[in-house]
């Protein structure tokens, strides 16, 4: 395979030898390089980046009971048919009807670490409630009776039988506990009517079994994977009825489409303008090369072997801008995703050969029409005194 | 049979007639000179015969065989196969080393052979150039580079068109003695030229005017080994 070895030496002695010529060519075709498989990557890992950011605004699926309330291992058994990586958290909850100064409040049971991790939003004056005899109270609650954090307050319990009926006279508080506010909640929601208590501390209150009522999830997922979350927690544990909560999934899906098509359009545009820059360039070579051709061709050179060399030539090019640009294209992408998501992407060995094999196409599909017009060169033309 | 006869050929550029009824005949071995003032079709006839351009009339025969019809394609090898080309601007690749342009018309001949290449530099004296670039190279090392490039695929034919136009007397004079060479070795020689001393070293020299072949001019005292007494009618 001589011819192929001299074939190689020209093409790498015309790319290496007239470096200063080239180098401009391999910059734009680095740069399309650059952007496209930055953007590729951006392209992959907005949805993971922003699902992350989206779970800042609450629970996407919600956990029923089918039969009242459920218990605590009911709660357990559907976490393990989330993925760990997936599962942001997962919180529960038990609504109760209770009495403060005699009025009906609602006091919440939950688990205060978990729903820091479901609800990151709100926001609390003062601290979350933590041992037994601490509280957080909703906003309006504080406002109502006057609450600051720091007081020491009485809640009753009452069963419902006997709630509804109005509390005229005589009814006897049976169960009651006295707790410090540690924090006023601001959600800008209905929470802020609420009394929030440790999930045993609202047990003990009632002198029941923990039961919860419902149970907040929040999962780092696409839609379709949610929908398969929910499917498996819903066939795997019947004491709950799983779902999605619509309105936050489908306006994410919204964002992210919207925001994947702009990536889209902005990696064609970035394709065109490559293409466009590699086809003047090489327009400008083959223009620069006129007397080199005529010569080849009149040493002998076919029209095949002048396509093959400048297509060599351009291919090799193009192999040399799409490594550069699959290298830069990912500290491009780092760079973005640090700066907007600040979080970093992982580097995708795969996107190097696939670069360079797309690069490689790209620059030959546009070298396609300038190296053909290489063949129109009259070979005459060097025993044309100039 | 001679290697090479034009027959009535006519080159017409609309109005211009560059070559006009010119009829010459070739031998095997021979070295031919060709002079005439500028514009008088020298270049054109060396288009013609080196099988790079068609005659508007006429027949090319080259080995008895005719050309003048024959499609770009076939062309391009016959002149590959039997025509060496040395030019007044030399034409090297000017991003390979001289033996790379050597080897550049072996490599579209049949196979680049460096050592071979390398034996054909020596030739032209110029085994120490054979890693440096045209630019790194004088006029007369760039010709004989050029030398070294038309006589690597054994032509049956060198066609040289003004070969010393751009060289010093000094270089003048080593072009020519590798003429001499070449010639002894039996190649056929197509020298175009403006210099009567270049002209007159060769057997017989060829007058162009207008397009028209005006006087041939026998050279009595060739010092060559090979030489052709026999008229050559045109
Ligand atoms: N491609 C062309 N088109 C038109 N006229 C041409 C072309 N090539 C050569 N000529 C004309 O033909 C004549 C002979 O040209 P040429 O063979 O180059 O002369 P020489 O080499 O003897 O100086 C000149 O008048 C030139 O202008
Ligand atoms: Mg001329």
């Amino acid at each position: 395979m001589k011819k192929r070895k001299m074939f190689f030496r020209m093409i790498t002695a015309s790319l290496m030898r007239r470096r200063s010529r080239m180098i401009v060519a391999l910059l734009s075709i680095a740069i399309g390089a650059t952007i496209l498989s930055g953007l590729v990557s951006i392209y992959y890992d907005v949805p993971k980046q922003l699902g992350a950011e989206f779970r800042n605004y609450g629970a996407n699926v919600i956990l029923t009971a089918t039969d009242g309330s459920f218990a605590r291992a009911d709660m357990q058994k559907a976490r393990t048919a989330v993925e760990e990586d997936d599962l942001v958290g997962i919180t529960p909850f038990r609504y109760e009807n209770v009495r403060i100064k005699g009025l009906p409040i609602v006091a919440v049971g939950t688990d205060p670490e978990s729903a820091k991790k479901t609800s990151p939003y709100w926001s609390v004056d003062g601290e979350w409630f933590s041992s037994s005899e601490e509280v957080m109270v909703g906003a309006n609650v504080a406002e109502k009776f006057k609450m600051q954090v720091g007081d020491m307050i009485e809640i009753d319990y009452s069963p419902e039988e006997k709630t509804d009926s109005a509390p005229e006279s005589g009814v006897i508080n049976e169960d009651f506990m006295y707790a410090t506010v540690t924090g006023i909640l601001d959600t800008g929601g209905s929470e802020e009517n609420y009394v929030y208590m440790n999930l045993p501390d609202l047990a003990n209150l009632c002198e029941s079994d923990e039961k919860i009522d419902i149970a907040e999830l929040s999962i780092s997922a696409t839609s379709d994977e949610l929908k398969s979350y929910v499917d498996k927690i819903n066939s795997t544990v019947p004491a709950v009825h799983a779902s999605i909560v619509k309105r936050v999934t489908a306006s994410e899906t919204t964002v992210l489409t919207k925001l994947q098509a702009l990536v889209l359009l902005v990696t064609i545009v970035v394709l065109a303008l490559t293409m466009i820059c590699v086809a003047t360039t090489m327009t400008a070579v083959v223009a620069e090369r006129r007397k080199e051709i005529g010569l080849r061709k009149a040493i002998g050179a076919s029209d095949k072997s002048i396509i093959q060399e400048f297509m060599g030539e351009s291919m090799l090019l193009g192999f040399f801008g799409g490594l550069l640009g699959s290298i830069l294209g990912f500290v491009f992408a780092q760079q973005v995703s640090v700066n907007v998501f600040s979080s970093s992407i992982s580097f995708r060995p795969l996107l190097v050969p696939i670069t360079v094999i797309v690069s490689i196409a790209v620059t030959g599909v546009s070298s396609l029409v300038p190296i053909r017009s290489a063949t129109d060169v009259d070979p005459a033309l060097v025993l044309k005194g100039e | 049979m001679s290697l090479l006869e034009l027959k009535n050929i006519y080159k017409i550029y609309g109005e211009l007639h560059a070559l006009d009824d010119v009829s010459l005949k070739v031998e095997k071995g021979e070295w031919v000179s060709i002079m005439g003032p500028s514009g008088s079709g020298k270049s054109t006839m060396m288009n013609i015969i080196g099988c790079m351009d068609k005659p508007s009339k006429g027949q090319v025969l080259i080995d008895g065989v005719d050309v003048s019809k024959e499609s770009k394609k076939n062309l391009t090898n016959i002149r590959r196969d039997k025509i060496g080309l040395i030019f007044q601007q030399f034409h090297l690749v000017n991003y390979l080393t001289a033996v790379e342009n050597v080897m550049l018309a072996q490599y579209y001949h049949s196979m680049p052979d460096e050592k071979e290449a390398m034996e054909a530099l020596e030739r032209v004296g110029l085994a120490d150039r054979a890693k440096h670039l045209p630019r790194q190279l004088s006029g007369g090392e760039q010709q004989r580079v050029c030398v070294a490039r038309a006589l690597i695929n054994y032509p049956e034919i060198i066609l040289a068109d003004e070969p010393t136009g751009n060289l010093d007397e000094k270089n003048e004079e080593i072009v020519v003695d590798l003429f001499h060479k070449l010639h002894d070795d039996g190649t056929t020689l197509i020298v175009v030229t403006h210099d009567p001393e270049v002209a007159e070293v060769a057997q017989r020299t060829l007058v162009l005017r207008d397009g028209k072949l005006s006087k041939e001019i026998v050279n009595e005292n060739f010092t060559g080994k090979i030489r052709f007494d026999d008229q050559n009618p045109f």
